[in-house]
């Protein structure tokens, strides 16, 4: 198939066929990251911008990893390096940008729609690493990468996700990516961090954690992010991984070849124990490793993937 | 003066229940005389055949942004543009800069409108000092000069105590206190309405409750207090029915709708679509239909704009850092009528809550056709379509959600103290 998107702003703008065509591509350039010469070049010549407003360690890193491995030259902008602290627009930063003739700027940042935004305005290609709490695409597929990986199929297949769902990009992204493929999804989560409509996106909310995890066959866990949350949400730590954590004991209510994950960074102790974490069942090392992968697909296909000749 | 005669057009003056194809002689700058074929001599004739011939509209909120912030909009452009749209009378929002809590820039506003405008222009005092919700302003002082009523609007009064205080000190002035409901600790950062569009968006939601605990509140103060309570851009389903109870059982109560509450909902937000930004924001169906409602069986008093222009650069940012606001004054007219199209309200409702009631709210002697009147009239053109680009707008700024709108009726000819000042 063709893919006809120059910008990778959200699952929202795929359909199943492209989904899995992003998949299938992602696992044509899995083997090469297990190479001597993890080196290919497809992208030589071309040039990637990541555009950081957001502090991120896993996401860049992966996305640079991807960019370098496909050889092309990859630029990182950080916050704290960029002219936002001089009070420049973000419309101002990116066009400066892209004055220097990059092909893709890849860019999280912390309001919602602000790639949506950027892709408005610029005219090279835009990637998704994160916006705000709307979308973070890469992460879905990442995600549908490893269920497809260790379960061979995602549709059918009962997905939990536990956590924070009114601040997570993650959530948004893998209902309807999920949905999509095929696969049912239950959230559950304290009152307090369950958006409104969510529903209507495509997920059943289960009213307990015990619930959620029944003969689960994905058990994805989420984040909690205090310092972006504020106090009001939950009382305490303590009470909330009571509650709400994945332990070696609750695990059990899910199918027994149920996969773990996590999009981390993690709070052992909190949201996960670390038994579970580090136990049998976890794939959330799969899922960083996999990231690479699915981050080159994407890039290849937003600078012309086939389109392209390979030399 | 001269005089002027309007001839065969449809009068419609809610005040005085007319609604007739009459003449109107205008003698002076004020109205001297409606009368079918009137065979007097002027020297200036209008043919207003196939328009209609109403009291120039009120518009009860407006935000001039003069003094202080003049590259959004001034007193000059906002007239202009008030007089585009049929609007002979505004009054006017504090939240300047300075702020309109002293005798000066109260007077500076008159003064600058009276000689370079083209709208009068009614300038409501702030309630407290500095709009810091602490001390209230010299209301006395403030309504001697032309002040016509108190608002911190875009600030709710958060502390009861002086809310109330505000209310018996306005009202030892005969001058109502106009509330910004607004709990902001529910408010919480959001940026949209809270619901489904919010959820998919990611976007942080206001919840309704946000609006609906502070009117509860005011409500109260009024009627504890027995001062008169106007509630602004009403939004939500629930303050609309709070009003109409309120109202039932006596309290001195008045409220006012914007046209995009009775015409946009949250969905005008997807695609980040910052001119759909504002506050209160766009709500959900239910909210748009009761608001319908308090229009059709009058809970609502009067149609107010909320005209707030924005420069391009305070709306082609991120959603959640763009301004709060759109303009309004030169689509308020044709959106009313489209609720008349609609069945809505009918015609003569439709112009009373766009002249006469805001007048009467704010106890100006505009807004009615009456004999001895000050000539101020807006000449309609109820058939015409237009499409609204906001490019060419009047005020100096276009941040509209209805671009690219079809409107139907617009005002041909405006006249100020029987002097045009507008004319398509």
């Amino acid at each position: 198939m063709k893919f006809q998107h120059r910008h990778v702003l959200g699952i929202k703008q795929f359909n199943a066929e492209e989904l899995n065509f992003i998949l299938d591509t992602a696992e044509s350039f899995k083997e090469i990251n297990t190479r001597d010469i993890k080196k290919v070049p497809t992208l030589r010549g071309k040039t990637i911008v990541n555009l950081f407003f957001e502090a991120s360690t896993r996401t860049r890193t992966s996305f640079e990893i991807a960019g370098k491995r496909l050889s092309a030259d990859t630029v990182n902008i950080g916050a704290s390096s960029s002219s936002v602290v001089k009070g420049e627009t973000l419309e101002d930063t990116a066009r400066n940008i892209e004055a220097m003739h990059p092909d893709i700027i890849v860019m999280r940042h912390s309001a919602s729609g602000s790639c949506d935004y950027l892709a408005a305005r610029i005219g090279c290609s835009v990637v998704n690493a994160g916006d705000g709490t709307h979308e973070h695409p890469s992460q879905a597929l990442l995600d549908a990468f490893t269920i497809r990986q260790h379960k061979g199929k995602i549709a059918g297949l009962k997905v939990a996700i536990i956590g924070d769902i009114t601040h997570s990009r993650v959530v948004r992204s893998n209902i309807d990516c999920l949905n999509k493929l095929g696969a049912e999804v239950v959230i559950s989560g304290p009152k307090t961090m369950l958006p409104p409509g969510i529903e209507r996106l495509g997920c059943r909310v289960a009213p307990t954690l015990a619930e959620a995890l029944k003969d689960a066959d994905v058990v994805m866990m989420l984040r909690i992010q205090l310092e972006r949350q504020g106090k009001s949400l939950i009382p305490s730590l303590r009470e909330y991984s009571r509650y709400f954590g994945l332990n070696e004991t609750n695990l059990k209510l899910a199918k027994t070849d149920a996969i773990v994950m996590h999009p981390g960074p993690m709070n052992r102790g909190v949201e996960i124990s670390t038994v579970v974490a580090d136990g049998p069942q976890s794939v959330i090392l799969d899922q960083v490793e996999n990231g690479v992968a699915v981050r080159m697909a994407l890039l290849y296909l937003a600078a012309g993937g086939e389109k392209m000749t390979e030399d | 003066m001269g005089s002027t005669l309007i001839k065969n057009g449809r009068i419609i003056d809610p005040a005085n229940n007319i609604d007739a194809t009459l003449d109107l002689l205008i003698e002076n700058g004020r109205i001297s005389k409606i009368g079918k074929s009137l065979a007097t001599q002027a020297s200036e004739v209008i043919d207003a055949s196939g328009l209609w011939v109403t009291p120039g509209l009120v518009d009860m909120h407006v935000h001039l942004r003069d003094p202080g912030l003049e590259y959004k909009e001034d007193i000059i452009s906002g007239t202009r543009s008030a007089a585009a749209g049929g609007v002979t009378s505004i009054a006017c929002m504090p939240n300047t800069r300075p702020i309109i809590d002293n005798l000066a820039i109260c007077r500076y506003i008159i003064n600058k409108a009276q000689e370079q405008g083209s709208a009068n222009v009614f300038p409501i005092g702030s309630i407290t000092q500095g709009l810091k919700g602490e001390i209230l302003s010299e209301m006395g002082e403030l309504k001697a000069g032309g002040c016509v009523a108190f608002s911190d609007d875009g600030l709710p009064v958060v502390s009861s105590e002086l809310m109330r205080r505000a209310l018996e000190y306005a009202d030892t002035f005969d001058a109502p206190i106009i509330s910004h409901a607004e709990d902001l600790s529910l408010v919480a950062g959001g940026v949209m309405n809270d619901g489904l569009v919010a959820t998919e968006l990611g976007l942080k939601g206001i919840p309704w409750v946000a609006e609906d605990a502070m009117t509860a509140r005011d409500i109260m103060l009024a009627e504890y207090t027995g001062g008169h309570m106007h509630m602004a851009h009403v939004s939500t389903r629930g303050c609309v029915e709070m009003v109409r109870q309120a109202k039932r059982r006596g309290v001195r109560v008045t409220c006012e709708a914007a046209p995009h509450h009775f015409t946009l909902t949250d969905e005008a937000v997807r695609g980040y679509n910052t001119n759909a930004k504002m506050n209160p924001p766009l709500r959900s169906q239910a909210d748009v239909d009761a608001v319908r409602a308090g229009l059709a069986d009058g809970t609502i008093d009067a149609i107010a704009t909320d005209h707030a222009p924005h420069h391009i650069d305070e709306k082609n940012v991120e959603f959640a850092i763009a301004m709060n606001g759109i303009v309004g004054l030169e689509t308020m007219l044709p959106l009313t009528l489209k609720l008349v199209e609609e069945g809505v309200i009918d015609l003569n409702r439709a112009i009373a809550l766009m002249s006469c009631r805001p007048a009467a709210v704010l106890g100006i002697d505009r807004g009615t056709l009456s004999q001895g009147a000050v000539a101020d009239i807006a000449l309609i053109d109820p058939n015409l379509v237009w499409e609204v680009v906001p490019e060419k707008l009047l005020s100096k700024s276009n941040n509209t959600p209805f671009g690219g709108w079809k409107l139907k009726g617009v005002a041909v000819r405006t006249l100020l103290g029987g002097k045009t000042v507008f004319e398509r």
